[in-house]
């Protein structure tokens, strides 16, 4: 019965994308509606073939196949949009990148949101759902909520992502920064993401563990808050159903306070929450120590969800939004500081007494250097929301070195670990392909990072000073075009810092890839055990 | 510490720890945002501003289609240097009819909120195709191929009246003209009158309650004599910045 219903909405969704690519009135929206055409059409032909087939009974085994799904395709988003960014740092670089021949479609200002979201959502998106899935059935002892709705939300990512992306290359854009994607795909990220709510809690509810892991509070709570910034930040009338435009609900002000509202929780829930998540499962298992202390966990947790949400406005110093406003958002960001460091200290302290396994294991190397830049880039964040740090800040390049240290010291390397944790574990083989390729990706990566967030404090210092600098009669000194020309090596050099970053990310698919094909199998553990 | 102990209780209970996580997270928001929307001094009251036509509306589509938000930013804070460089500060009602707004956070080229009538409409033409022909320094991708996407403003009346929808004060009058009004602005041989009644000044029974003196521009702006997507973009961003009238504008201490 469940099969055919299943049939009947694959055939409608199918049928109605096809109405809606005949009727299109633009590019983006008719090739997005092929797309969910295909997709509907391929899983249509799935169900059936595999309707009435007997279900073996897995309710005494956790549901690990998505997870796997989900570390492939993790490491496969994170290449692309890795490469993605590299093409664009080099656009900036050489500007005759931007080929005329496309028409457009390969441009910085289209290729920038693909790389911004091919990296959050795509990238940290996927090691999210991953990893939570991975969490929540360990610390648990149960498996994962839902029957093959865990599947759907793979799914359903992956057509979200395939979206979006295709979308932006053919203009379709909400134009909000890191909320891009265009109403229907948002409703669908809706959908999906009540889907990802369902498993995990309903997995939560199951739990034969009396305790919920402090995992599990971030992972919670980052599908939570995001859910509320993305249905409130979205919040826009189709200018026809057939078509990718529309017109948000707010506007100017209102709206500015909306989207940073969104866009500082988007880093401080999807970007932080969720990965101290991680950080608290896989750092305490890796090492073969408890978490350093619960007590600091506890206020770590609740003092980081009340501030963060505040912090927003610190990206509209000196604008159109009221002083007060913005007075509140530096406020707060300071205070931030501390949870954030708290944080760090019960990362980097779990591993009291196990510190000498930095020397033989680049797994923790990778997690202790992520937690690293998490505790400076969440130094360098609120120093940089104080008024006066900002009036020099904002507009400029540093933002950018500050982002890149965040995303790529942070949320990269964290990733990275868990990705070497997992691949092993999940595919049941004896340990990593080889440890010397984590230690050349792990130098790579650093290096890299280095590169990259020295030369935008550089060009960011550079051009604010510049921008402000007015001679003895009081007239500016540089034109702006000055200022653009002045960091072109600098430019080079970030470009060069994406490009390591990236050869160490195709090292760590090799290393992972030898893992699974070529490594001993090891017996299978997949069976529920009581959480450590 | 004995009240950390307590914390048990929460972390026994998933549906406790799922409500008191959600009430903590609303809290910011709430504060930051709802005053917005009842406050009257977060937007000043000012002359002159008045909702884009439809040309221009759908030059801002393009700008946004195209990313420029981000490297452009439309936001000239009160510092000396930025008055200096690109003129009177921002203002709040300046972008109240921005749906989204354009900001944007990042100057990897200049900011736009003024630069309407700042060149002339060749110099946009020739720095749209090639912008080092006229900035040797730029490193702006081309955008040539606008001059050669013709458009009709099939649509242009949904999205005139999506604005509305929305709160933008377009009357019956502009959104059953949107589509002449689109037409006409961009060709000299039209007649637009009917474009310049409806822009230039606003009717409340009869009377006249608002007044825009000089921000509508209506000309062949892209110099071919097809209507193009780089006739829409220039006639945006030549409107930027100028509707507001700054003889009649006083700034509110308490903002």
């Amino acid at each position: 019965m469940w099969d055919y219903l299943k049939l009947a909405g694959l055939g409608l969704v199918a049928v109605l994308a096809a109405i809606a690519a005949n009727y299109a009135r633009d590019l983006a929206y008719q090739v997005n509606a092929l797309t969910v055409m295909l997709a509907a059409g391929i899983a249509f032909l799935w169900v059936l073939r595999t309707a009435g087939d007997p279900k073996p009974n897995v309710q005494h085994e956790y549901f690990d196949s998505v997870i796997r799904a989900g570390a492939i395709a993790t490491a496969f988003w994170g290449v692309v949009g890795f490469l993605v960014g590299v093409v664009i740092a080099s656009q900036l670089a050489f500007p005759w990148l931007n080929f005329e021949f496309l028409q457009g479609f390969g441009n910085f200002g289209r290729l920038r949101p693909l790389h911004t979201s091919a990296v959050i959502f795509a990238f940290g998106g996927n090691a999210l759902i991953m990893s939570s899935f991975y969490i929540v059935q360990r610390t648990s002892a149960a498996r994962l909520f839902g029957g093959s709705l865990g599947w759907f939300v793979f799914w359903g990512w992956q057509l979200v992502i395939v979206l979006a992306a295709t979308g932006y290359v053919l203009g379709a854009t909400q134009a909000k920064e890191y909320a891009e994607p265009v109403w229907y795909v948002d409703i669908l990220i809706t959908v999906v993401w009540v889907g990802l709510l369902i498993a995990f809690m309903g997995t939560l509810l199951k739990r034969k563990e009396p305790h919920i892991y402090v995992a599990n509070w971030f992972l919670l709570s980052m599908i939570l808050t995001v859910a509320m910034l993305h249905l409130v930040n979205n919040l826009a009338i189709p200018v026809s159903i057939f078509g990718s435009e529309q017109v948000q609900l707010f506007s100017g002000v209102q709206d500015a306070m909306v989207q940073w509202w969104y866009g500082h929780n988007a880093v401080g829930f999807f970007l932080t929450a969720g990965f101290l998540g991680m950080m608290y499962y896989f750092v305490p298992k890796q090492v073969e120590r408890p978490v350093y202390s619960y007590k600091l966990s506890i206020i770590h947790f609740w003092a980081l969800i009340f501030l963060y949400i505040w912090a927003g406005p610190h990206h509209l110093h000196y604008t159109a939004l009221p002083e007060w406003a913005a007075t509140l958002g530096m406020v707060f960001s300071v205070i931030l500081w501390m949870p954030s460091w708290g944080g760090m200290i019960n990362g980097l302290m779990t591993l009291s007494g196990a510190w000498d396994k930095l020397r033989t294991d680049p797994i923790i190397r990778m997690m202790v250097v992520s937690i690293g830049f998490y505790g400076m880039s969440t130094f360098e964040g609120p120093m940089m929301s104080i008024k006066a740090v900002n009036s020099l800040s904002h507009y400029t390049d540093w933002t950018i070195g500050h982002v890149h240290s965040g995303a790529l010291g942070w949320n990269g390397m964290i990733t990275f670990g868990v990705l070497y944790y997992l691949v092993p574990r999940l595919w049941n083989r004896e340990g990593l392909y080889s440890l010397k390729l984590v230690s050349w990706h792990f130098w790579l990566a650093t290096i890299g990072i280095v590169l990259y967030a020295s030369s935008m404090w550089v060009t960011g210092i550079m051009e604010g000073l510049m921008w402000r600098e007015v001679d003895a009669n009081g007239f500016l000194v540089n034109a702006f075009a000055d200022t653009v020309a002045a960091k072109f090596p600098m430019y080079v050099v970030r470009a060069s810092g994406g490009a390591l970053f990236l050869t160490g990310a195709l090292i760590m698919c090799w290393n992972l890839w030898m893992t699974v094909r070529a490594q001993p199998a090891k017996a299978t553990q997949n069976s529920m055990v009581p959480a450590e | 510490m004995g009240i950390l102990d307590k914390h048990k209780a929460i972390e026994t209970h998933a549906t406790l720890l799922m409500v008191l996580s959600l009430l903590v997270v609303t809290i910011g928001g709430i504060v930051q945002i709802t005053p917005l929307f009842y406050l009257e001094n977060t937007i000043e009251k000012v002359d002159g501003m008045r909702p884009y036509t439809p040309l221009e509306l759908a030059g801002k589509a393009i700008f946004q289609r195209e990313g420029c938000y981000g490297c452009h930013s439309q936001m000239i804070r009160p510092m000396r240097d930025e008055v200096e460089r690109y003129g009177h500060y921002s203002l709040a009602a300046e972008s109240m009819y921005d749906h989204p707004f354009q900001w944007g956070s990042k100057r990897t080229g200049p900011d736009l909120a003024r630069v309407g009538g700042r060149y002339s409409d060749e110099w946009h033409q020739d720095h749209f195709t090639d912008a080092k022909s006229v900035v040797p320094e730029s490193v702006m991708p081309p955008y040539g191929f606008l001059a050669d996407n013709v458009i009709d403003g099939e649509y242009i009346q949904d999205l005139v009246a999506a604005n509305r929808m929305v709160g933008v004060p377009y009357t019956d009058a502009m959104v059953e003209n949107a589509l002449a009004d689109f037409l006409a602005q961009a060709d000299p041989n039209a007649d637009s009158s009917g474009l310049v009644e409806r822009y230039t000044w606003m009717e409340d029974n009869g009377t006249v309650v608002q007044n825009f003196p000089k921000s509508l521009n209506v000309r062949n702006f892209d110099g071919q004599p097809e209507l193009t997507e780089m006739d829409a973009l220039i006639a945006y961003v030549q409107v930027l910045g100028t509707m507001v009238d700054f003889s009649t504008f006083t700034p509110v201490a308490n903002r």
